[in-house]
């Protein structure tokens, strides 16, 4: 590219489109073959005065901003709140923070262009490109370098090292792909994470509690179209232990009760009852992907993910309706215990959650 | 006289005197109770027979003379005054027309007479009833846990910020920031429409403190960062940005390529 | 006394300047470039937009992290704000509401930092527009439009890996979906899952390892492309939109020392300022509302920033569709709305330039850009794809629109299924009509000039509007269009009977040649537009005397004396401009 500048060669005659011939400068290039407007600021030298104030109005004011700036860090405490019109009341320290700083910054924009747009030259100038192909030449040049190049390395002439390279060079790698194996480094008690997928802590006898609360549920207790967001009531215990989420991510569940009557099947097998005088237990885990549902409207039984809005009918085996998961919401087996409370019969017959290659696999 | 006289020093006297003024407050007292104990029976006789009245005219045509529903409308009995209140109250009840969901609009009874509405179809049955002043006093209240029971309880269907959310077939969770706490907890008593009923019995009385005092101080809450948007979350601030922000940016750059005069 | 102070500075920055070149030859680079000449037009901006708003991305971000702990280890939050005192959060969370709500000026960066992260890949998504509808991918450039696209996906991968660091509700359910994703990869999904997030889904690693890729891997390849695609953009200097005296061979503007350093420069403060104070009185993401991450919670309206919108309407829209094949599980359902549909999206995409220049045999460099109505089909596609996009943006924010309309979901769904199908395919024909028919216009303007909106009546009794010559400005935009013929149809052999060995993909790059060009608009030849020329000075023989004519009646008017107006027109009576170009 070291020939860019030869469209303009020093003292070069031109003429440029007003008539008016001119010697270019070194490192200036011809004007454009375009009618060249003279703007105000070029003819009258109140228009360019009044520019040149504005220009350095701008960057005195950001400078004002600054100033603003700090004094608003320093004297504005952190909870105050300003009422701005059509916003209404906000943090009058980020308010204040945002807009001197954003103004102090803007300003040195606006009075840079502004300077570029009514002072600086406005005469559209030529250069000329050059084909991205490099010459015959070079290209020759670079051919013959690489001949001579592959030549004194001996590359054609031993194949064996060439192969032998090129192999090395495609394994290398490897190593550090493995090493990303331990990503999750497996317990010696958990099996394929598709093993770990299928279970979740349910287990016989084992009561539900509210969630958040932890207290657990009497039969009795839960209304006709009411909805209780539960866990098993060793989840506290288990995440104290784990200190992590993973168990609650798979175990929590939603009791709805409706009457009797308007269930049409459950997911037990033929004639049995998952669930106990009405009240129906199923995951609330989505099994399109994973969002947790509680959005039950209790007078159609439907329940519904507020993310890709899977529907799915909790009186009818909670089978898909509408929307794009294709599982139903599994179901858990529920029964109540000596003194009335909610209880788990075993953990979730089918895997809760998102389908994955291996979920249907006995 | 005399006598009386000359015992008044006695040291029994002061008990006497005492037992009598006992006596005769009690007894006054207990006399005045029945009084408006028997006033009050024949208010509130009076009240549900208002309420009857108010009843026949503006809801039996669709909940039946007797409360007992329709095709046209659920039937009334056992749901409490508390879901009169919340109905009536929020101007959902009566009807205007059939939709989907019976929305909140302007309220068409005065307080005195949604109580007497109130009153008699709690006569109905017994069900769950307006909250008492003391259930609505909120002092002390742990608003962060009322966070966690909103967010493990409410926002799957009234977003985060109580603004609402759809739900199947043109039916929605309605936005709460104007409902008042008389009204969420009702709501929460009775479940209207398609929302699912929050017992006290699966959700004690001091949860819903909890959760309706969260509501009110997210109400009550600034935003801090400005300009909520809403507080939808990410559908407002894109379009914010491609139709405020990008539109303001494009602009600039046509100002700076604008040919100057 | 100030140009002395001046010139002392620049005695200092000459000497500076000579240390330098004697040690990295860059006087020579300087000789070259500082003064390059960049065309004036405002989109040639949308890229600056996009740098600039991820330079303000990378300044924010790096404040940010000295305050932001990516660990998930619980705490009991005890900051200032009452409506989560004492809930057990994670320290990500925690200490993202510090910046919130402790850190002077911290909120200001967050909200810097996640509009600058909106800004960039709208402005991204505008350039990209720019320099689709304007062909300037093609030859030189399809390797920076490839450049461009990966840097467009690195965006993405930025805004969405950024997106989950809070370790608040919506970012938590984002993971969950993106976890749902590579649960449904076919054969290896479950031991993805598992290597990504540490196991079991949330684990205790996944933001740790967002975080490393969110500040480091990420932005390193964006500022690694951004300088592939500006050193490219150097090396071929910028296309220019036609006009007079561009050329393929030349370009006009203004030299980059000094209007460029100063409308560039300034545009950086311009927009940094405008994201500041935007940042300043909107608010975005207001993590202390949605709570922290629990995977048994969710709020109504669960959605991802805009860019990632389209996808998560792509997962509403598609029907539930799984293949069980023997006992193993495909779940279309989400494997085609998030993983082949983009894919199949960005791949077109990446290939359109060589696709084009295949079907036109052009090999030609192209520095001046099309006008959009001069290439329809390319318009058309473009329109197509963002008619496409838009389709399932709003699908994934159907629940808000639907609440906000009072419409049904379902309802929604169903439409937006149909709408996804047929609204494209309606956006393409209509804008290939258009575009058609505003190059029959241009025809015209060349032929006949430009309609000024007089209307004459010629002696005959007939009505013309007068048209008058366009300018050269004008003239050299319209002459600007390509002329563009479909591929003829490959021999199938050659004279000798011998097979062409490439008549097959001779053929199909003739299709879709003629699907490109086939309707296209032929332009005037040179004797067309000469001949043009002088029907429209012709028109101004009628004209001429015919004003004369006016004005002698004026004068009668005044007069009082009615002239009678009279009926002959100069010599062309019976013909139009055509015959009246034979005596001109």
């Amino acid at each position: 590219m070291s020939d860019e500048i030869t469209g303009t060669e020093p003292g070069q005659e031109v003429a440029p489109s007003d008539g008016d011939t001119k010697a270019l400068r070194p490192g200036e290039w011809p004007p454009a073959d375009v009618e060249h407007h003279l703007r105000r600021t070029d003819t009258d030298p109140k228009a360019q005065a009044r520019a040149v104030r504005q220009v350095a109005t701008m960057f005195m004011l950001s400078a004002v901003m600054v100033v603003l700036f700090i004094v608003a860090f320093i004297a504005i405490p952190r909870d105050a709140v300003v009422s701005i019109p059509f916003i209404g009341p906000i943090s009058a320290l980020n308010s204040a923070m945002g807009l001197t700083f954003g103004l102090a910054i803007f300003l040195i924009g606006a009075g840079a262009v502004h300077w570029a747009k009514k002072l600086m030259s406005n005469v559209e100038v030529v250069q000329e490109r050059h084909p991205m192909k490099s010459t015959e030449d070079e290209t020759e040049l670079a051919a013959d370098i690489y001949e001579v190049g592959k030549e004194q390395s001996t590359w054609a002439k031993f194949p064996i090292i060439r192969r032998t390279m090129l192999a090395a060079m495609a394994l290398v790698p490897i190593p550090f792909i493995v090493s990303l194996r331990d990503l999750w480094i497996q317990p010696a008690d958990v099996g394929t994470p598709s093993a770990e997928l299928r279970r979740t802590i349910w287990e016989p006898g084992m009561r539900l509690v509210t969630d958040i609360t932890y207290q657990p549920i009497k039969a009795d207790e839960i209304p006709t179209g009411g909805l209780v967001n539960a866990v098993p009531e060793n989840l506290r215990e288990v995440e104290e232990d784990d200190h992590n989420l993973n168990a609650r991510a798979k175990a929590a569940v939603i009791v709805v009760r409706m009457l009797p009557e308007e269930i049409q099947s459950q997911q037990s097998p033929e004639g049995t009852d998952w669930g106990y005088e009405g009240i129906l237990c199923f995951s609330k885990i989505c099994t399109h992907v994973g969002c947790p549902i509680s959005l039950y409207q209790q007078r159609t039984h439907l329940l519904l993910c507020p993310c890709h809005q899977s529907t799915f009918d909790l009186s009818d085996s909670a089978e898909v309706v509408f929307g794009p998961a294709y599982r139903r919401m599994p179901q858990l087996p529920i029964e109540v215990d000596d003194e009335g409370y909610l209880v788990a019969v075993s953990d979730f017959p089918e895997p809760v959650g998102p389908s994955f290659w291996e979920i249907s696999r006995p | 006289m005399k006598s009386l006289a000359k015992h008044r020093r006695h040291p029994a006297a002061v008990l006497v005197v005492i037992m009598l003024g006992l006596l005769l407050t009690g007894g006054l007292y207990a006399a005045a109770n029945t009084a408006t104990e028997a006033r009050s029976v024949e208010a509130d006789a009076l009240l549900i027979e208002e309420g009857k009245r108010l009843f026949l005219e503006g809801c039996s045509s669709c909940h039946g003379l007797a409360g007992q529903g329709s095709d046209n409308g659920p039937s009334l009995i056992g749901v409490g005054a508390a879901a009169v209140d919340f109905q009536v109250g929020t101007g959902r009840m009566p009807l205007a027309n059939f939709g989907a969901q019976a929305p909140s609009k302007a309220v068409e009874y005065t307080d005195e007479q949604i109580r007497a509405i109130a009153a008699f179809v709690a006569s109905l049955a017994p069900g769950p009833s307006i909250p008492s002043a003391e259930d609505l006093d909120f002092t002390g209240v742990d608003v962060a846990r009322g966070g966690e029971l909103f967010r493990a309880n409410c926002s799957q269907c009234h977003q985060a910020a109580g603004r609402g959310g759809a739900l199947s077939n043109g039916q929605y969770a309605p936005n709460l920031m104007k409902t008042t706490p008389e009204h969420i907890w009702e709501a929460m008593l009775t479940g209207p429409q398609q929302m699912p009923v929050f017992a006290d019995t699966t959700l004690p009385p001091q949860d819903k403190k909890e959760i309706i005092s969260y509501i009110e101080s997210i109400r009550a809450s600034d935003d801090p960062g400005g300009w909520a948007l809403g507080r939808f979350g990410p559908v407002t601030e894109g379009l914010f940005v491609w139709i405020g922000g990008m539109l303001l940016a494009v602009i600039l750059a046509v100002w700076i390529g604008a040919k100057v005069r | 006394m100030s140009t002395e102070q001046i010139s002392g500075i620049e005695k200092k920055g000459a000497s500076a300047a000579t240390y330098v070149d004697e040690r990295v030859h860059s006087n020579s680079w300087f000789s070259r470039n500082l003064n390059k000449v960049f065309p004036d037009h405002w989109s040639f901006m949308l890229g600056e937009i996009a740098l600039y708003s991820f330079v303000v991305v990378l300044l924010s971000g790096v404040y940010l992290t000295l305050f932001y702990k990516p660990s998930v280890v619980e705490v009991i939050y005890d900051g200032p704000y009452i409506p989560l005192k004492g809930v057990t959060i994670s320290e990500a969370y925690d200490s993202a509401l510090a910046i919130s709500f402790e850190v002077r000026g911290g909120l200001l960066m967050r909200q810097i930092h996640h509009w600058s992260a909106l800004f960039f890949v709208v402005a991204i998504a505008v350039h990209m527009f720019r320099v689709f509808f304007t062909g300037a991918f093609r030859k030189p450039r399809e390797l920076n439009w490839v450049v461009g696209m990966t840097l467009a996906l690195m965006a993405l991968a930025a805004g969405f890996t950024g997106y989950s660091l809070p370790d608040d509700l919506l970012s938590g359910t984002g993971l969950r979906i993106i976890e749902g994703i590579i649960l449904a990869i076919p054969v290896i999904g479950t031991w993805a899952s598992f290597l990504v997030f540490g196991g079991e889904f949330p684990g205790v690693d996944i933001i740790s390892r967002l975080y490393g890729i969110h500040i480091l891997l990420v932005p390193g390849i964006i500022v690694g492309l951004i300088t592939v695609h500006l050193m490219m953009v150097w090396t071929q200097k910028h296309t220019q939109f036609p006009g007079p005296g561009r050329t393929d061979k030349n370009v006009v503007g203004y030299p980059l020392m000094p209007v460029y350093m100063a409308k560039a420069g300034g545009f950086f403060f311009l927009i940094f300022g405008l994201i500041t104070i935007i940042a300043g009185i909107v608010q975005i993401n207001p993590i202390w509302i949605f709570g922290p991450y629990t995977p048994d919670q969710v709020s109504a309206g669960t959605q991802p920033d805009w860019y990632i919108g389209w996808l998560d309407g792509a997962l509403r829209l598609m029907p539930n569709i799984e293949w069980i094949i023997f006992d193993y599980t495909i779940s279309l359902n989400v494997l085609i709305p998030t993983v082949v549909l983009p894919g199949l999206i960005v791949t077109a995409a990446i290939i359109y330039p060589w696709l084009e220049a295949w079907a036109t045999g052009d090999k030609r460099e192209h520095h001046v850009l099309d006008r959009p109505r001069n290439a329809p089909t390319r318009t058309a596609l473009g329109v197509m794809a963002i008619v496409f996009y838009v389709i399932l943006w709003v699908g994934g924010g159907n629940d808000i629109i639907a609440v906000g309309f009072d419409l049904s979901i379902n309802f929604m769904i169903w439409f937006l299924r149909f709408a996804l199908i047929i609204l494209p395919a309606l956006a393409f024909i209509i804008t290939k009509r258009i575009c058609l028919s505003l190059q029959r216009r241009d025809r015209d303007k060349l032929l006949h000039g430009r309609e000024t909106g007089r209307i004459l009546r010629l002696p005959t009794g007939e009505f013309i509007e007068v048209h008058a010559p366009v300018n050269e400005e004008e003239r050299a935009v319209l002459e600007s269009k390509p002329d563009d013929k479909p591929l003829p149809e490959p021999p199938e052999s050659d004279s000798a009977g011998v097979r062409n060995p490439k008549y097959k993909s001779g053929r199909r790059a003739a299709g879709l040649s003629r699907f490109l060009y086939r309707d296209t608009i032929e332009k005037p030849t040179e004797a067309e537009i000469h001949h043009g020329d002088e029907a429209i000075e012709a028109e101004d023989d009628f004209e001429a005397p015919l004003l004369e004519r006016e004005e002698s009646m004026h004068v009668a008017h005044d007069g009082s004396v009615l002239a009678k107006p009279a009926v002959d027109a100069p010599e062309t009576t019976s013909d139009n401009g055509d015959g009246g170009s034979e005596q001109s």
